[in-house]
């Protein structure tokens, strides 16, 4: 027996391809236009994270998954974002060690 | 395995078992929080690189004018700036980028056989699959020639780290800047570079199942959708990489 195994589309599945190649070469584009710093850093960070989003959400399938499941994988992810915001913090506080 | 699965028949109590309120089978769930402990070791290697980065100074100054120093952390696209067969024309990030390109195709053709097992269609199944290994296997060729190109550095330009002659990088010396920035790019690229190993290795375990007929018999090709999900972490995790190795 088997579970619910949802049906994937293909033509959804090239869009997203598409997006994701999309979202790659803008970042290309700000790597290369935009001067250094925090403005540049928070765009990649947004940028990514949609990347992530659609990686996940479609290819993985997580966003058709049962909810109890799709935040079971979601809420954890929160203990990532502490800590990148405690240690990036810690580090610019630190002094420069070799 | 196609006992693994059952629901409530009609009648029966939810707390009397086989009931899965996830509605997933036992592989792909644990294959699912596998991922999510695994999110966390690479967030534990990027995230340190974030501290580490942070701590050091950047360069400041025109982009143009930048030298290679331990006294500053170095500009990514200064140092990933080579292409194979163009040979001392800088090119920056043109290289990560055709990689990246080629893990998100390897990505879409593992979809593509997991809607292919779907539909029981075999023959598409064994075609996707071989893509998506093709995929994984350049990738894999891909980094083995960007490792080699950093480790042995460029042949010329400005190669000299306090005061002494030395080209590329290892675990003890680094030509592009703090020494830490070596170590990191060996580990952090490393490990993922061995998660994408692992994968080709269980693509290729799943194509060769296909192949002899396995999951024919077994009704159902769950187990393609299961690796297909560690596939797609690898892919995901280098989403990561890409942007925070090479790009902020």
């Amino acid at each position: 027996m088997r579970y619910f195994l949802p049906i994937r589309k293909k033509k959804k599945l090239w869009t997203v391809a598409g997006i994701l190649g999309a979202v790659t070469g803008v970042e290309f584009i700000i790597a290369f236009t935009m001067d250094h710093g925090t403005a540049k850093t928070a765009l990649f960070v947004i940028l990514t994270i949609v990347k992530a989003g659609y990686i996940v959400g479609e290819f993985m399938h997580l966003k058709y998954e049962v909810k109890v499941l799709f935040w079971a994988i979601l809420v954890p992810i929160l203990f990532i974002v502490w800590m990148l915001v405690a240690f990036v913090y810690e580090g610019m506080k630190m002094p420069v060690f070799n | 395995m196609a006992h693994s699965t059952a629901t409530a028949a009609h009648g029966q109590s939810v707390w009397d078992g086989g009931v899965s309120p996830m509605g997933a089978s036992y592989g792909k769930l644990m294959m699912w929080f596998f991922l999510l402990s695994d999110a966390f070791t690479f967030s534990g290697l990027l995230i340190t690189y974030g501290l580490v980065r942070s701590s050091h100074p950047a360069f400041e100054g025109l982009v143009d004018s930048f030298k290679f120093s331990t006294e500053y952390w170095p500009i990514p696209e200064k140092v990933f700036d080579a292409i194979p067969f163009y040979h001392g024309i800088p090119l920056p990030l043109v290289f990560v980028g055709i990689m990246t390109f080629i893990l998100i195709m390897s990505s879409v053709t593992m979809v593509l056989a997991v809607e292919a097992g779907h539909r029981m269609d075999r023959k598409a199944v064994e075609k996707w699959m071989l893509w998506t290994i093709l995929g994984g296997l350049t990738f894999l060729g891909c980094q083995a020639w960007e490792w080699n190109h950093f480790i042995h550095g460029a042949l010329s330009g400005d190669a000299v780290a306090e005061g002494t002659q030395f080209f590329g990088a290892n675990l003890r010396q680094n030509q592009y800047g703090p020494q830490v920035f070596a170590d990191f790019f060996f580990f952090i690229t490393g490990f993922h570079g061995f998660h994408v190993f692992s994968g080709v290795m269980l693509n290729f375990l799943i194509y060769y199942n296909t192949v002899t007929g396995v999951y024919q018999r077994r009704g159902h090709y769950e187990m393609i959708e299961k690796v297909g999900l560690y596939w797609h972490f690898v892919d995901l995790v280098w989403v990561f990489v890409f942007t925070f190795f090479y790009f902020v």
